[in-house]
């Protein structure tokens, strides 16, 4: 059952192609890795599936619905979520209004109906002693998992998580991965951008090179990190 | 004694200060807009609620809260059909917008109820005052400056205790991501300047009750406006009520020293402040 459909998507600013005829699906439960080098258009593709900005040609469809000219908080309320390469939280809400914000808003309830889910979610992303916690006063760590529970109090079907591993240690990284992959198994459909290839290998089931906003392969982790032309591009070794 | 009583009289006159400035930090605080038209949405709140009490007989306090859902209404509409076309990141579209706007507002006033001066008559009211020991103090103005008091009370109450005021705070912070979250930045706006036209409103009962009116004195109280909010920190509310009040008591004191010295005192109250604490009173408590 597919989820997510992207069709010959382009987007361009100005003269620089920055997605170039990108097509890909994504089912239903299914979590789809992407990669590829700093400027291969991997957060525009973001952009333009969330509605942050609009594709310049191709469509793209969710739920076996045309949402290519939906609005961003359309699509919120439809089920896509998304957490941010640079932590975004509302800096000056505490962590508990950053996600009853997003659950009340992006869910369409009043903010009695969604302060157990919040609790909840804060519980699971061990953000729940810092609920009171004014956002702007974070730690990285804490920033990065307000990200995903922001992003999870909007019950999304489809959640999009823009390096969510980077500049995080080891230890960090391991228990943030061990969170997605609760989220992941309670049947959440998941893009992820990363370059900590081993917290994305240990959860995607699919992996999507992009260059130069093209998709240059895609497929099982495994192969798609033996390709040659992925290793030439994106590690860097010539082959 | 009598500095005692003027100062009271300058306290309170910050009041009227501080409902101008409060629409203008509302707006500012939540989309970054600066309204140039502020001044004369206040004056033209001032000729609905003068249309109110002359032509149909109303009460001056019935007919403001007739004129309430009406500007609210106004101020919705500009905010979706106008407004939000031009707000985002250059800061130069709203201002040449919200000019225009001052010139056509003045310009219909002008065309509507010519340059004569008017005002909103309340009877007794008026002339009523009380004796409060230290000094005898106008009703007026202490009704004024409790409707500021209790205006910042109840938008305080909005923004920290409602879904609709973090919806407020969070849109102020980050539309883009706002947005993402479900929240309509469009319609939370178009509420916000609602709102900011219902805080206008009931300045305008004050300005139109406490003095004559004419179509041109606008921008003029949108420059104590502007000085209000940036004295107390841009959007914070109660930095407003501060920064209202430092003017008032400013204009007062000069007044009392030589009638002429009334305006410029209070501008340069304004610019000593700038130049002890250039991001105002309190920059930190801002939405």
């Amino acid at each position: 059952m597919k989820l997510l459909s992207l069709k010959n998507v382009s987007k361009n600013f100005g003269a620089l192609k920055v997605t170039d005829d990108v097509s890909f699906t994504l089912n239903e439960g299914e979590a789809l890795g992407i990669i590829g080098p700093n400027g291969a258009g991997k957060s525009t593709l973001f952009n333009l599936i969330t509605g942050s900005l609009n594709v310049a040609a191709g469509t793209i469809e969710y739920d076996g619905v045309d949402i290519t000219r939906s609005s961003a908080a359309a699509r919120c309320l439809s089920g896509i979520g998304r957490s941010f390469q640079i932590p975004q939280p509302f800096e000056k809400l505490t962590v508990f209004e950053n996600l009853v914000v997003a659950a009340s808003f992006g869910r369409n309830l009043n903010e009695a109906e969604v302060t157990d889910d919040c609790v909840e979610i804060l519980e699971k992303t061990e953000l729940i002693g810092k609920a009171n916690a004014i956002a702007g006063s974070l730690s990285l760590l804490e920033r990065k998992r307000l990200e995903l529970a922001r992003a999870m109090s909007t019950q999304p079907k489809l959640l999009l998580l823009d390096e969510i591993a980077g500049g995080l240690t080891d230890g960090e990284c391991l228990a943030l991965v061990d969170t997605i992959r609760a989220i992941h198994k309670d049947g959440v459909s998941i893009i992820w951008i990363e370059h900590v290839l081993h917290a994305l290998n240990s959860v995607v089931e699919r992996l999507l090179v992009l260059d130069f906003g093209r998709v240059i392969e895609q497929g099982e982790p495994q192969n798609v990190m033996n390709s040659p032309e992925v290793k030439k591009i994106y590690l860097g070794i010539d082959i | 004694m009598i500095w005692v009583d003027t100062v009271i009289q300058g306290v309170l006159l910050g009041g009227l200060y501080t409902l101008f400035a409060t629409g203008l930090s509302l707006v500012f605080g939540i989309m970054r807009l600066v309204n140039l038209a502020h001044g004369d949405f206040i004056i033209f709140g001032a000729y609905v609620i003068l249309v109110l009490v002359t032509w149909m007989g109303l009460d001056p306090f019935l007919a403001v809260l007739i004129a309430m859902p009406f500007m609210f209404a106004l101020g919705y509409v500009l905010q979706i059909v106008m407004l939000n076309k031009v707000i985002g990141d250059e800061i130069l579209p709203p201002l040449l917008v919200t000019f225009g706007l001052s010139i056509v507002v003045q310009n219909v006033l002008l065309e509507g109820f010519t340059a004569d001066t008017q005002r909103i008559h309340a009877q007794e009211l008026q002339i009523a005052s009380v004796d409060l020991g230290v000094a005898t103090v106008g009703v007026l103005p202490l009704l004024t400056f409790g409707s500021a008091i209790l205006v910042i009370v109840i938008l305080q109450q909005i923004f920290y205790r409602t879904s609709l005021g973090r919806a407020f705070r969070a849109t102020s912070d980050d539309p883009v991501t706002a947005s993402l979250m479900g929240i309509k930045t469009d319609n939370i706006f178009a509420i916000a300047t609602g709102i900011a036209m219902v805080v206008v409103t009931i300045s305008a009962l004050y300005l139109g009750m406490r003095a004559s009116f004419d179509p041109a004195i606008g921008p003029a109280r949108l420059i104590y406006a502007f000085e209000a909010v940036i004295i107390g920190g841009l959007g914070s509310f109660w930095g407003t009520l501060v920064g209202g009040v430092i003017i008032g008591v400013a204009q007062v004191l000069g007044a009392a020293v030589n009638p002429e010295w009334q305006i410029l005192s209070g501008h340069v109250a304004f610019i000593i402040v700038l130049l002890v604490r250039p991001r105002g009173l309190f920059p930190k408590a801002g939405l």
